[in-house]
């Protein structure tokens, strides 16, 4: 994979750039998008107001300056912590997007103009700056694509490591699924004119950099949830820190506005308001760390809710396309005879399948260059004849599906042999596609194609079935094939002989019964069923019409990518889940540290509910702001990282939460506060 | 084993026992299957066509509201005036005075709202046509209004993805002919033959071994008393409650009161998972709302039954906390009444709350704060749902997955409403408990009729505690009191009835309207990643939840009551 995936977490760059906006953040006007965190700036000025007033009235009823003086700042430390959470992860994110970006930019570009009704040739170089949407510009061997574009006329070999990390060069070329480009590649060979299909900051690059900036991200459905409870959190504490004032009279006991301000603050849930913006970006930057691109916070985490995954069978659960892996010639039919056959019938077949027929007869020794194809008459393959082949000098070579053969051999009133129909049957019942060579309308025999399934993908796919998710194998071969490679892959269903239109019917079928659906796709007739899906990942070599219709990007072009994106969902709303019950069992200790500390002095018995043994009011109400504020840092690691998911079953799972972040988050700051307690009498 | 702890344990025992197959037969009369009790049919269909109900047509969650709301209005109205002019009424053999409109706004609402905080004496308050046709009728349709509430919640999560959740007045009237009618008449008539009165006499007069004469009140009761347990109502006929006499003359009425106030909470958690056909979600309810239940009990049974430390320095030796208790009760009994009537929300009493060990104090109202363990009738499963879709929303975070509970996933919707219905509890309780702190705190001697200085027996952190009971009894529609507290005057009457009237309908509304929102939406089929309500995690979880919430955000003001005054007699 590629080198910038391994950033350190707190680069020093970033790490300034965050801290400067870490203060910027302090506006009001910001802070206000996040309601608990905004009730804890209000709590900060009250808490600047007494200090302050402490200090030129000399009034002692509020407690000492030096106390007051140390909530404050312990308060103003809890909100830069909170800003700096977020700031750290927006950095991040767009540091991220920016060395994506940077190679495009300011790269000279040989534009087309238009004189006219035609396209002239006449070209000139301007800063790809001044490409807009529908401009038209060339690239040649050793060019920079400025812009994102789709190839309208030529072919091109690019190197695209840039972007993917893949050396290995790729082609591109007009017409078809593969006519997309993206800037800051680099032509390797020939010509191609692209057009410029996106204008300057729209590209999904720029969409996911504003999306990592704080201004267009939306908050995504379940962040909503999760703000109002936490809201209505805030608002309990609020009810019951206002509500102890006329409480504390009645049993006259005086309580210190830093006292209650303490209390309100360590009670609010500040440490998973504070990291909560931070885990939304952190969730999209390490999509874009897996080298995806998405369009929207809410399609990462609709990832983890995915019931169905929909998977092309090429490419992601077998390596390529098929291969011809053996030729079975029928009785009486020479062995160099019929792979002559096979090659002249597959010369002008320019599918996989056609080339691999070509290669494996190289392999056992036949040349294509060496057969004389003067005057030969290629048939192209039609829907209707399914079946291609040649004309050489009165001799009719064809090649197609079993019953397609069958058919002109019949017609011809010949017998179709026994021998190789058994072989047809046993190829297919393991999987294989055969194709029937004849020739004159005489059976020659057998060409065995089979699927190579890649190395590691049963493991992945149990993996999902432990997650809960479905896995669907599409693909346009027969039933039968079809079967023999989803059982042996281990994928839960699949659909045979698919159309475009078949996979929007299975999505469309899925969805109805509440289920979400990813799948992945590139060509122009996936986008409607990338549009349908919850998730629609298009890869980054698919047509313009793809990228456009799903929600996220693939960089890598790499179809189980999808399996990953699926544990990034779910990480993003673990991390959540995790901290939110952190942050809420952390009240049980602060509770015990603050309340006896409100009573204390008016109410000695209440000493007794002093479990931890705290040194005094004071030290127990600093103690519980400080803890308070410094786990919001020590918790940003595991905000950014995420919490780690592991696929074993989702009450294994919450078991499993609940003990390390419950139990932890009881436990924790009691030790916590006591040796902050314990450190500060080295002071008080 | 001590036998008075071996009674307690028996009597939960035989609730179990009684609880178990109730709920089955509940759930068998809101599915409509043949029951024993369908000889009541003829019965229903009079009262449909009497009244113009089509029992057929279905209604929708708000569509059940309005008919809830609307039918609550006009019993209140009703109730009102009857108990404002009952003196010129007839029934009325002791010649009891009419009430004062703030009393009676605070009866009606009461007993309305099945709360029953009662802040007059049944033998000088009411007459005894205001017992039957206030008082015992408000009884039954209150219970009533509360499961025909809950029915919409078993209704909502039965199906898949429908807004038809059934007609509210059939819930409503089946509740009443073939659940209250048939057990009250069975427990009304244990009670009279241990004793209970239920006669249509005045007072009678004994002479009593010092040969005093002394007015005995009596009265058409047993029934009353009956409906009042069944119905987890807990407002008595006489002023005492349960801890009087008549109104529960010995262990066996005591038993049978217990247990009848606990049965029917108990049965719907059942019923639930019967009705919705998962059973292991009903008993997973059912063991959180038990671990709950025994968190209250235990530290109350302890407290009790070790008696006042200030008893033990002065010499005495194994002196339980008897003070305030029944002697023919015992204090095991009197400590297992203590915290059931409080978490179920009956609020009836065999003894004085107020004179219980300070951390059985606490355990009382942490019992109606958290008002969800086995809870009112109705409304206790309503306000454990609240939780437990606030614990599915943190849970199904946490296993990565948007929240989702019965295949209905839980949205910003829902957890709004959820949120609010939450904190809303706290809200009532303390604010209330801070407005009556601060008139007592700065203005003792505002010139009311009754002074905030002369609503205390006792000051201090008794006195705030008996504040703080008062209005989370009233918020919880619990019912029951500290006493101790001067609360017949305009201050309580008022507060605590517009208390009792939010904290009853606006839990009502809100688990409701999330059920029928929930109802509605579609339908996801469960998969590995799922995650399970129906197990012992998630149970524990929902608990944590409860505690967290619900308990956490009182623990200040405890501090002031019932923590004070346990810290500082230990």
């Amino acid at each position: 994979m590629s080198d910038h995936k391994q950033h350190k977490l707190f680069e020093p760059a970033l790490v300034s750039v965050a801290l400067k906006q870490a203060f910027l953040k302090l506006s009001p006007k910001s802070m206000f998008r996040n309601p608990v965190m905004f009730t804890v700036e209000i709590g900060t000025a009250i808490m600047l107001i007494v200090t302050l007033y402490i200090k030129l009235t000399g009034s002692t009823t509020q407690g000492s300056f030096g106390y007051n003086l140390a909530v404050f700042i312990i308060l103003f430390l809890t909100l830069l912590f909170a800003n700096f959470a977020e700031a750290i992860a927006e950095a991040r994110g767009k540091a991220q997007a920016e060395s994506l970006r940077k190679t495009r930019e300011e790269t000279p570009a040989k534009k087309v103009f238009l004189i006219g009704e035609i396209f002239t040739d006449e070209v000139k170089v301007v800063p790809s700056s001044q490409l807009r949407k529908g401009d038209i510009f060339l690239c040649e061997a050793g060019d920079m694509i400025p812009m994102d574009g789709e190839i309208i006329h030529g072919l091109a070999t690019i190197d695209e490591s840039a972007i993917t990390g893949e050396s290995a060069p790729v082609i591109r070329e007009s017409g078809g699924d593969k006519s997309s480009v993206t800037g800051g590649t680099k032509v390797l060979s020939d010509k191609i004119k692209v057009r410029v299909t996106t204008d300057p900051g729209e590209s999904f690059l720029d969409k996911m950099i504003a999306l990592v900036e704080g201004a267009s991200r939306q908050k995504t459905p379940n962040e909503i949830a999760l703000t109002i409870l936490l809201a209505s959190f805030t608002l309990v504490f609020t009810i019951v820190c206002v509500t102890l004032k006329p409480f504390g009279d009645y049993a006259n006991t005086p309580i210190t506005i830093a006292a209650f301000v303490s209390l309100f603050v360590c009670l609010i849930p500040t440490t998973i308001g504070g990291l909560l913006s931070a885990i939304g970006i952190a969730g999209m930057d390490r999509a874009l760390r897996a080298n995806v691109i998405t369009k929207s916070g809410k399609a990462v985490e609709t990832a983890g809710d995915l019931d169905t995954l929909l998977l092309d069978k090429t490419g992601t659960i077998t390596i390529g396309n098929r291969k011809a892996t053996h030729f079975w010639p029928a009785n009486a039919v020479g062995k160099k005879e019929f792979f002559e056959v096979c090659t002249l019938a597959s010369l002008a077949d320019d599918t996989p399948e056609g080339k691999s027929i070509v290669e494996l007869a190289a392999e056992k020794g036949i040349k294509a260059s060496q057969l004389n194809v003067e005057d030969a008459v290629f048939i192209q393959f039609t829907a209707e004849t399914r079946s291609s082949g040649v004309n050489i000098e009165g001799v009719r070579i064809r090649k197609g599906a079993y019953d397609a053969i069958r058919n002109i051999v019949q017609k011809a009133g010949h017998t179709f042999p026994a021998e190789t129909e058994e072989k047809v049957k046993e190829i297919s019942s393991n999987g294989g596609t055969p194709l029937v060579v004849s020739q004159n309308e005489t059976v020659l025999g057998v060409i065995e194609l089979q699927d190579i399934i890649k190395p590691g993908i049963q493991e992945r796919f149990e993996r999902l079935r432990r997650m809960g998710v479905k896995t669907v194998m599409v693909t346009g071969d027969n039933p039968l094939t079809a079967k023999y490679i989803a059982e042996k892959a281990g994928v839960d269903d699949f659909i045979a002989e698919a159309k475009p239109e078949d996979k929007m019917l299975y999505i469309r079928k899925e969805q109805e019964g509440g289920k979400l659906v990813a799948m992945m796709g590139d060509g122009t007739n996936d986008a409607p069923a990338l549009a349908q899906a919850d998730v629609g990942v298009a890869m980054n070599s698919g047509t313009q019409a793809a990228k456009e219709a799903g929600n996220m990007v693939d960089l890598d072009n790499d179809p189980t990518k999808l399996i990953e994106i699926v544990e990034i969902g779910k990480q993003l709303l673990m991390t959540r889940g995790t901290l939110t019950t952190f942050s809420i069992a952390n009240d049980v200790a602060k509770y015990f540290a603050i309340v006896p500390a409100l009573f204390v002095t008016a109410v000695p018995a209440l000493q007794g509910l002093n479990i931890m043994h705290l040194a005094s009011p004071e030290s127990a109400i600093l103690s519980a702001v400080i803890f308070n504020a410094i786990i919001i840092p020590a918790l940003i690691p595991l905000a950014l990282k995420g919490v780690a998911y592991k696929p074993i079953g989702a009450s294994a799972l919450l078991r499993r939460n609940l003990f390390i972040y419950g139990l932890g988050g009881v436990v924790i700051p009691f030790v916590g506060i006591k040796l902050i307690d314990l450190f500060l009498t080295l002071f008080m | 084993m001590n036998s008075e702890i071996t009674g307690v344990i028996v009597t939960f025992i035989l609730t179990l026992l009684i609880a178990f197959p109730l709920g089955k037969y509940i759930a068998k009369v809101f599915q409509g299957t043949p029951t024993v009790t369908d000889f009541m049919s003829p019965l229903e269909r009079f009262i449909y066509r009497f009244c113009g109900i089509d029992p057929q047509k279905e209604m929708n969650w708000k569509q059940h509201m309005m008919a809830l709301l609307s039918i609550n209005l006009v019993w209140l109205v009703y109730a009102f005036f009857v108990l404002l002019f009952q003196s010129h009424l007839p029934l009325n053999p002791d010649g009891n005075p009419d009430m004062t409109p703030d009393l009676a706004f605070n009866t009606a609402i009461s007993f309305l709202v099945n709360c029953n905080l009662q802040h007059y004496s049944g033998e000088s308050g009411l007459t005894y046509l205001t017992q039957l046709i206030v008082i015992t009728f408000l009884q039954f349709v209150s219970a009533a209004t509360g499961v025909a509430a809950v029915a919409v919640l078993f209704r909502a999560f039965a199906e898949k993805t429908t807004e038809k959740l059934g007609n509210f007045f059939v819930f409503f009237i089946k509740t009443i002919t073939r659940i209250l009618l048939p057990l009250s008449i069975i427990m009304a008539i244990i009670l009279v033959f241990n004793g209970t009165p239920a006669s249509f006499d005045g007072k009678d007069s004994i002479v009593t071994l010092q040969g005093d004469s002394v007015q005995v009140s009596r009265g058409p009761a047993a029934g009353m008393i009956a409906i009042k347990h069944l119905g987890t109502n807990g407002g008595g006929w006489f002023g005492a409650n349960s801890a009087h006499p008549l109104e529960n003359p010995d262990y066996l009425t005591n038993m049978t009161e217990i247990i009848a106030q606990v049965i029917l909470p108990m049965a719907l958690i059942f019923a639930f998972g019967f009705f919705i056909r998962r059973r292991k979600l009903g008993y997973v309810i059912f063991g959180v709302m038990t671990l709950g239940m025994l968190t209250f009990m235990i530290p109350t049974l302890f407290s009790e039954m070790g008696g006042n430390p200030a008893l033990a320095h002065m010499g005495l030796k194994d002196i339980s906390a008897m003070e305030g208790k029944e002697v023919r009760f015992g204090v095991p009994a009197s400590a297992y009444w203590q915290v059931m009537t409080t978490i179920i929300s009956t609020g009836s009493v065999n003894s004085m709350h107020d004179s219980s060990m300070p951390l059985s104090g606490a355990m009382q109202m942490l019992g109606m704060m958290t008002n969800c363990f086995y809870g009112g009738k109705g409304v206790g499963l309503l306000n454990y749902f609240i939780f437990l879709i606030i614990a599915v929303f943190i849970s199904g975070l946490m296993v990565g997955r948007t929240p989702e509970f019965m295949g209905r996933k839980v949205e910003a919707k829902e957890m709004k409403i959820a949120a609010i219905i939450a904190l809303f509890h706290p809200f009532l309780v303390l604010v209330g408990t801070a407005l009556s702190s601060y008139f007592a705190a700065h203005h003792p001697q505002i010139g009311w009729a009754v002074q905030p200085a002369a609503w205390f027996n006792n000051p201090g952190h008794h006195g705030f505690s008996e504040m703080l009971y008062e209005f989370t009894s009233a918020s919880a529609n619990n019912g029951s009191g500290f006493e101790g507290l001067g609360d017949n005057n305009i201050f309580w009457n008022i507060s605590t009835g517009v208390v009792m009237i939010l904290g009853r309908f606006i839990p009502i509304i809100g688990p409701v309207a999330i059920a029928g929102i929930m109802a509605k939406k579609k339908y996801i089929p469960e998969s590995a990643g799922t995650l399970q309500t129906d197990t012992a995690t998630f149970g524990i979880m929902t608990y944590a939840v409860i505690m967290i919430i619900a308990a956490l955000a009182f623990f200040p003001a405890l501090t002031l009551g019932p923590i004070a005054e346990y810290f500082q007699l230990y």
